[in-house]
């Protein structure tokens, strides 16, 4: 059992009010807040341990090379992922989705497919719709169905020896549906395909196993997972990693240059071109201590019972409807009531402390598929608590009556 | 004092009657509900506005010397907004519109709603409010 009171204690923001009101912090799907151990230890890199990695002889050269590595280890663990050189630092989420994405432009050709799906983000739809424009491949799109679930065999059927990735998210952003990304990795790679995934909403919730995941690639970013902003990770099995051809050129990723040819450095600084967040990858370690921590079995459960908790009671508002009620779902909550506005009702709730997320989400195809403007989004995190939940409720309510 | 000028010192008189928020937010929600509804033939792609929260159309005719404006929005709050808009700069003369200063806007305390990064189309109609009139004025 977790004690959500002493967690709490942990996060100094939780303790501010915002329009005089106690802050109730429900868009964790957008960034989560940050634990003390995880400020403190990106404020002491800048006091104590500040230099450039692997370049210099000196001291502390050696020391800021040595956290940066560290918390690659403590993410190897964490993933647990075969090797560390198979976690490659970048500056979150989107950037990894680009790295994969730009590397197959060239990797692809005209007949070839990716398939992604109805309920991406849009940085995992851009990138490949881009990457198809330049490789002259073709993108195919998972349809959804009516409780916000993949229509698995409508992907059997998009399926083919055409296919050469599959890039979907493991949960989405906006409905909460917790993919089958090991039946999908399973069928793509039977017909030839390499599969990434994108575990933006992931990481944070639910625990993850690249070995016994087997997916090609995986992208995470820190600041949803607890961490700092600016950082995120491309886990990719070592032969896809080497089959990709570079993404940026600069120092650090090279192996020797002349003006005839340069070579490239191995995994992972093939990857990590010019100076990285060094502070945040070092920050990035506290943030995976945090949540290990706890365990993130725990958590899991934890966030189970909230969400259970919070879609028995924002179903008691009359007119309200969730888009998202897959039965494997994570703690996000998506809803609009009756005809009512989502931006109206997150400008009235904010008055009252609580910061819910509205709009599209970055998923414009999924509000075209369900023919609504925006929603009004609750993104749940392991301090979130069921008195949390009780006070937004009343304030929807009193948003509505407003409103209505 | 121009018209433009005391239409704002109106508003800013209104808004001071109110002790809280929520009064004030009640206010902008009649003042949603009763603005002049914009023709549904002027609901167009063209007139449209598009925040990333909300939406908004504006429609802009030049008659006599001034020009009239109505408009619509999506969210009832973001429609508030506009009515008040539509209530300081509708009716006036190219050349007023073009050069009023809105400083009513921070008086009643609505600034961060017409800060571009609530992206509710609000900046964008008083930019595009100005380029019509800068364009009736020529």
């Amino acid at each position: 059992m977790l004690d959500i009171s002493k967690i709490r204690e942990q996060f100094p923001i939780l303790k501010r009010k915002v329009n005089e009101q106690d802050l109730i912090y429900f868009d964790n799907g957008a960034t989560t807040q940050k634990p003390k151990s995880v400020i403190e230890a990106e404020s002491n890199y800048y006091q104590n341990e500040n230099s450039n990695v692997h370049r210099g002889v000196h001291f502390l050269s050696g020391l800021a090379t040595d956290k940066f590595e560290a918390t690659r280890n403590t993410i190897q663990n964490f993933i647990n992922a075969k090797h560390s050189h198979e976690i490659i630092f970048t500056k979150g989420t989107t950037d990894s989705i680009n790295i994969v994405a730009s590397g197959y432009r060239t990797l692809l050709n005209k007949g070839d497919e990716i398939i992604i799906s109805e309920l991406e983000h849009h940085s995992n739809i851009v990138p490949w719709q881009m990457c198809c424009e330049q490789s002259g491949a073709t993108l195919k799109v998972i349809p959804l169905l009516d409780n916000g679930s993949l229509d698995m065999i409508a992907f059997e059927n998009l399926l083919s020896e055409n296919t050469k990735l599959v890039a979907v998210s493991h949960i989405s952003n906006t409905l909460g549906t917790i993919n089958p990304i090991e039946e999908i990795i399973e069928k793509a790679q039977a017909v030839g395909a390499k599969v990434m995934i994108d575990g933006a909403q992931a990481a944070a919730h639910i625990p993850i196993n690249m070995q016994s995941l087997g997916a090609d690639f995986y992208c995470f970013s820190a600041h949803k997972l607890y961490g700092p902003t600016g950082v995120g990770v491309l886990y990719g099995k070592e032969d896809a990693l080497n089959e990709l051809p570079p993404y940026q050129g600069g120092g650090e990723m090279i192996k020797e240059v002349s003006f005839k040819k340069t070579t490239y450095a191995c995994l992972p600084h093939k990857f990590e071109a010019g100076t990285p967040n060094i502070a945040g990858v070092v920050a990035f370690k506290a943030a995976i201590e945090f949540i290990t921590g706890l365990g993130l079995s725990n958590i899991a459960k934890y966030e189970e019972e909230l969400l259970q908790y919070a879609t028995e009671e924002v179903l008691k508002i009359e007119g309200l409807k969730i888009y998202g009620t897959a039965e494997n779902k994570s703690g996000i909550i998506s809803f609009n009531i009756s005809e009512l506005h989502p931006y109206d009702i997150g400008m009235i709730v904010d008055k009252m402390g609580i910061a819910i997320r509205t709009g599209h989400h970055c998923t414009q195809p999924i509000m075209e598929r369900f023919n609504i403007p925006g929603t009004a989004r609750i993104s749940l995190a392991v301090y979130n608590t069921k008195d949390e939940i009780d006070v937004c409720i009343k304030a929807i309510k009193k948003a509505k009556m407003m409103l209505s | 004092m121009s018209t433009i000028q005391k239409i704002q010192a109106e508003i800013v008189e209104d808004f001071g009657m109110f002790d809280d928020w929520m009064q004030k937010y009640e206010y902008l929600i009649d003042l949603g509900n009763d603005l002049a509804p914009i023709k549904e033939q002027y609901k167009t792609e063209d007139n449209l506005i598009k925040g990333c929260q909300s939406r908004v159309w504006l429609h802009a005719e030049h008659s006599q010397g001034k020009i009239i404006f109505t408009a619509d929005s999506d969210a009832i709050m973001t429609k508030g907004i506009v009515a008040i808009l539509i209530n300081v700069l509708s009716n006036q003369a190219p050349k007023d519109i073009a050069t009023a200063k809105l400083d009513f806007i921070n008086e009643i305390g609505l600034k961060d709603q017409l800060s571009p990064t609530r992206a509710n189309g609000l900046v964008s109609m008083i930019k595009k409010m100005k380029l019509y009139a800068i364009a009736f004025n020529n």
